[in-house]
């Protein structure tokens, strides 16, 4: 007893360098962002809102959004990730995923400008000027994916670009479980 | 020289403020103080470690923006806060509530604070049994397998001189 307290601090510093070694290995392999926040609206009815539409500049509501599962994707042209996001979701559209978009904090003639040039993946936009629409949403930056599911509930929260690895991981099992008919893939 | 090395010295004071400089406007001193005891308490949900007066990034002065506005329009600070926990959870709060997620994070000091508490107590039992004379405390065995250590410790000191 008394010479195995002699080796306590080793065995201290063992079970801590494994615990380390495995959270920094899991950080490396993308599996654990400890940057990331959970966000508040998970589980929770995505906020009311009355925002206008980038395109025609006429007032959209949450009504007329929810109704069958979307993505609401926030994005804005002054944001470098979103670029390397965009042909993405281009191509989740074309495999008939609904993408909802709120542009956020941007300047019109701006993301008009990048729809038209990148193609348009979104059935509606929403100009999100002052980010108020944001702040509902607990929204930190762009991109930044919602999944809303039919009933207008939030059910995951990504924050970061999407691609075919983190659609693979994260979203596709949640859109599925959500919509057995699998408009998804 | 002197002049060179004398900015050279003050360069290595020219550290900037902290905190973000910008203009609001209040109406009693009450306000003001509510405003920056806020950006003082809440956490800037894009940092890891900084609270919104200290933090340039675009939410901070979102936030700062809402909590001013919040303020002006007479809400109360639970309003306030709430408001911020239902948009940012309790990531926000630099002083979380107590729940089961943020249990450990109250709680660990104190349960560490007790561990050493007992881990001295013991300490300082054990001192007061043992004791004072070493040599009264070996028992016939340990007082053969002494002299056996020394001995060894002897002879190979001698075999190293040889």
């Amino acid at each position: 007893m008394q010479r195995f307290k002699l080796f306590l601090p080793l065995v201290i510093f063992a079970l801590l360098a494994a615990v380390f070694f495995g959270v920094e290995r899991r950080v490396q392999s993308g599996d654990y962002a400890p940057t990331d926040l959970p966000s508040a609206l998970v589980d929770k009815p995505l906020p009311d809102f009355s925002e206008p539409a980038l395109d025609d500049g006429r007032l959209k509501n949450k009504a007329q959004i929810v109704g069958e599962v979307f993505l609401l994707n926030v994005w804005a042209t002054w944001c470098p990730s979103c670029h390397f996001e965009h042909p993405f979701l281009v191509k989740l559209a074309a495999e008939g995923v609904n993408i909802v978009s709120i542009d956020y904090k941007d300047e019109a003639e701006a993301a008009k400008r990048w729809l038209a040039e990148k193609g348009n993946p979104y059935s509606v936009t929403l100009f999100d000027e002052d980010g108020s629409l944001g702040l509902d949403l607990g929204v930190t930056g762009a991109p930044e994916t919602y999944l809303v599911d039919a009933s207008g509930t939030v059910r995951f929260r990504y924050q970061g670009a999407l691609d075919q690895r983190i659609w693979d991981k994260e979203f596709a099992p949640r859109m599925a479980e959500l919509s057995p008919s699998g408009s998804a893939q | 020289m002197k002049s060179i090395f004398l900015s050279f010295v003050l360069l290595l004071f020219s550290v900037g403020a902290a905190a973000v400089i910008e203009t609001y406007q209040f109406d009693t001193p009450l306000q003001q103080k509510r405003y920056h005891a806020f950006i003082e308490e809440l956490r800037c949900p894009k940092c890891q470690n900084q609270n919104l007066s200290g933090s340039d990034s675009a939410i901070s002065k979102d936030l700062r923006r809402q909590i001013h506005s919040m303020i002006m329009d007479d809400k109360s600070d639970i309003e306030i806060t709430q408001y911020m926990v239902a948009r940012y959870g309790d990531f926000i709060l630099y002083r979380p509530r107590f729940s089961g997620q943020t249990a450990v994070l109250w709680l660990a000091p104190l349960a560490l604070l007790m561990l050493g508490a007992l881990v001295w107590w013991r300490m300082a039992a054990g001192r007061k049994r043992q004791p004072l004379s070493a040599d009264a405390a070996l028992s016939v065995n340990e007082q053969t397998r002494l002299h056996e250590l020394l001995n060894d410790d002897d002879s190979g000191d001698a075999e190293t001189r040889s």
